[in-house]
């Protein structure tokens, strides 16, 4: 079965020739994102968040890799599973809880959410709700950054996030061979957590090695694990290195668990216990927390310690959220249209659709 | 004096729909290196319609870009590119094939930035032929424009003729929000006055293209031809027809619509688009909400019929709303007969 081959030893190896002080950061990236998702199903079970909320639960190690990997100069694209890539991109978790809570101080006013997460300074360009949207805007970026850039180690390049289940629609394939056809600088990363909402990759993909995807475009695969957080940020730096210097797309297979249902309204009721076993089992923030600790680079008591601080951290991020105001129905048109134009439709519900000659 | 005479602003020349959009591409390419065009056969062939002639050879293959035949891929595309600062002009074959690449339009395009709280803008121009009357059978006639207009956060453009063909392509361009372009088939080839130089219309204007007293048709792109050669038919019979011309189908001049019509007191629209939801429901709507009390008889519309366009020419015919259809429906609200042949 698919869920025994996803089987593996639990790490136990000290992390040999990092630097204690990255190994630790990372950790308390790992702890920050752990908790702010934690922090996000509390909130919408209490209706602080509205629509859709998907969290990024055991995928810390996917998070905090692809993050470490991306350089401040490149563009980061997401599906709708984005609230940990925005605070590893730099984003205060205040300003991103106040987006979640529809605030207007949140990093979009209020007006995308969670699905939707966008802050232009930090080249994060979208939280994307729609499966697979992202992708042919993505790779836009891609070619756009042909004409502005010359290829070479400060070129900027594009890494785009989707889903296991986004590699069957057809603006993957599309852009994909688009990329593959023009040599554009972009990293496509499958973060495959194994369920596309309840279907699994194998009932879904007629390829299931997705990463073996790319052939048809020239693009080269990689598969790595997700679960460890050196690993996935090597291969996604390498594969963002081929991207700026040689305009060689990527295609990053990342291979990790879901620990909770596809979004926070849904108790994953389809899933086998041993599968929901092997997730809880290799959850890779106690993993790497008890690998550190093992390898002497935390304490147990430095590892409460981050822990402690994301805990704070968030709790100060939904007071921030709760106590900003709501966005003003007054500027409700106000980003519609970025030329303002003659007759642009301006009336609320009710109004009459001009006014009286 | 000297040599060099500054051109002359009232000098116009006598070109196609297809040469004024074919110009306004090279002037745009060559004033703003940020622009791009990106399509299927835009390069090489130069164009199913030949809009894009020449443009490969005068500005390389990285500023005229052939796209495979990968709408969703290549409109996206289109869309980062333009969300980094570059100006994409894309061309859709026709507006058919469009419905391939509608998920990025709709859902991406016209929505970043809201969504996005004003973080990025899409400044990028559609290009797309849409209309009937080509024996192209039904999965390549149709008029679509509806589907567009109604979605906030873009912009949809229909000219009528080879001035504003210009005039508005070259406002698209420079606009900061994705700006959907109608072009027709059958105006391609159509010749008009066109103003030499620069020349950028203000978005979101109607035009009264002819004034009259007695009834107002409003129509766009083709049908602003067809309502024309109708209006000035019906003068012969004493009747005064006033034609605005929409350009501009979202934003909609509304109050351009309803100050024809508070004056003639009849108004009968012409649209090449199928009747229910069309855009002649729209401005029916408009003036009911906004001039009723002017109206000396009910709007009437004149569209298409209802029908998967059919390839013979017969049933084609049938089916597109045309002079004879319209005339006959401006007589019935105005409650006139039509002269007996002859009688001119």
């Amino acid at each position: 079965m698919a869920a025994k081959a996803r089987t593996r030893p639990k790490q136990v190896e000290a992390p040999g020739g990092e630097p204690a002080d990255t190994l630790r950061e990372y950790y308390e990236r790992m702890s920050l994102v752990r908790a702010f998702e934690l922090r996000s199903s509390e909130m919408y079970a209490r209706a602080k968040i509205g629509g859709y909320c998907h969290l990024n639960l055991g995928e810390e190690a996917t998070v905090v890799g692809l993050m470490a990997a991306i350089e401040t100069r490149d563009y980061l694209f997401t599906g709708y599973r984005d609230h940990g890539y925005a605070l590893l991109r730099g984003l205060s978790p205040e300003r991103v809880m106040a987006e979640l809570f529809g605030k207007s101080t949140g990093i979009s006013g209020g007006r995308g959410g969670s699905m939707h997460l966008f802050d232009s300074e930090s080249r994060l360009f979208g939280g994307y709700g729609i499966v697979g949207g992202q992708i042919p805007p993505a790779t836009g970026v891609a070619l756009g950054l042909t004409y502005q850039q010359k290829p070479g180690p400060d070129a900027a390049a594009v890494m785009c996030l989707l889903g296991d289940g986004t590699t069957n629609i057809g603006a993957f394939h599309e852009s994909l061979n688009l990329a593959g056809l023009w040599h554009l600088p972009i990293v496509y990363v499958i973060v495959n957590n194994g369920l596309g909402m309840g279907t699994t990759v194998e009932k879904a993909a007629a390829e299931p090695d997705l990463y073996k995807r790319g052939a048809s475009y020239r693009i080269p695969g990689v598969r790595v694990d997700g679960d460890d957080v050196l690993a996935v940020r090597d291969a996604a730096r390498e594969a963002l290195q081929q991207a700026r210097e040689s305009r060689q797309p990527v295609l990053l297979e990342v291979m990790c668990y879901r620990l909770r249902g596809h979004s926070v309204v849904d108790p994953a009721r389809y899933r086998s216990a041993e599968d929901t076993t092997i997730a809880q089992d290799s959850d890779p923030v106690p993993a790497f927390r008890a690998q550190l600790i093992a390898a002497g680079v935390l304490s147990e008591t430095d590892a409460a310690a981050i822990d402690a601080d994301a805990e704070a951290r968030t709790t100060a991020a939904v007071t921030f959220a709760d106590e900003s105001p709501e966005p003003h129905p007054d500027d409700l048109f106000k980003y519609v249209y970025a030329t303002s134009v003659a007759n642009a439709p301006s009336a609320l519900p009710g109004e009459p659709v001009m006014d009286a000659l | 004096m000297s040599n060099t005479e500054a051109p002359d602003p009232q000098a116009t020349r006598m070109i196609t729909y297809r040469q004024a959009l074919n110009e306004t591409l090279r002037a745009e390419l060559s004033r703003d290196d940020k622009v791009i065009l990106i399509g299927e056969e835009i390069g090489v062939f130069e164009g199913s319609y030949k809009i894009t002639a020449g443009l490969l050879d005068e500005f390389g293959p990285e500023r005229v870009l052939d796209a495979p035949i990968a709408e969703e891929g290549f409109v996206g595309a289109a869309i980062g590119a333009a969300m980094i600062d570059m100006r994409p002009v894309v061309e859709i074959m026709t507006i058919n094939f469009s419905l391939i690449a509608i998920d990025q339009i709709v859902n991406h395009a016209a929505k970043m930035r809201s969504m996005f709280g004003g973080q990025v803008s899409v400044p990028m121009v559609i290009r797309m032929p849409g209309g009937g009357g080509q024996q192209l059978a039904a999965t390549h006639s149709q008029n679509l424009e509806v589907w567009y207009a109604h979605i906030p956060g873009l912009k949809v453009l229909a000219p009528s003729t080879p001035a504003d063909a210009k005039a508005l392509l070259a406002a698209a361009i420079r606009d900061d929000d994705p700006v959907i372009f109608l072009e027709n088939l059958s105006l391609y080839s159509a010749k008009g006055e066109v103003p030499d130089g620069e020349q950028v219309a203000e978005i979101g204007k109607a035009a009264v293209v002819k004034t009259g007293t007695d009834l107002t048709i409003v129509s766009y792109s083709r049908g602003t031809t067809t309502a024309l050669d109708v209006a000035q038919q019906l003068q012969a019979e004493g009747l005064s027809i006033e034609v605005v011309d929409l350009r501009s189908l979202r934003p909609l001049d509304r109050d351009t619509i309803c100050a024809s019509v508070r004056k003639t007191g009849h108004a009968v629209i012409f649209e090449d688009d199928w009747l229910s939801y069309g855009i002649g429901a729209e401005i029916s709507a408009t003036i009911g909400e906004s001039v009723f009390d002017f109206l000396d008889a009910p709007v009437r519309r004149v569209g298409a019929a209802e029908v998967p366009l059919p390839y013979a020419k017969a049933l084609e015919l049938a089916a597109l709303p045309n002079a004879a259809a319209l005339a006959k429906v401006v007589r019935e609200v105005l409650n006139v007969s039509p002269l007996p042949v002859g009688a001119h």
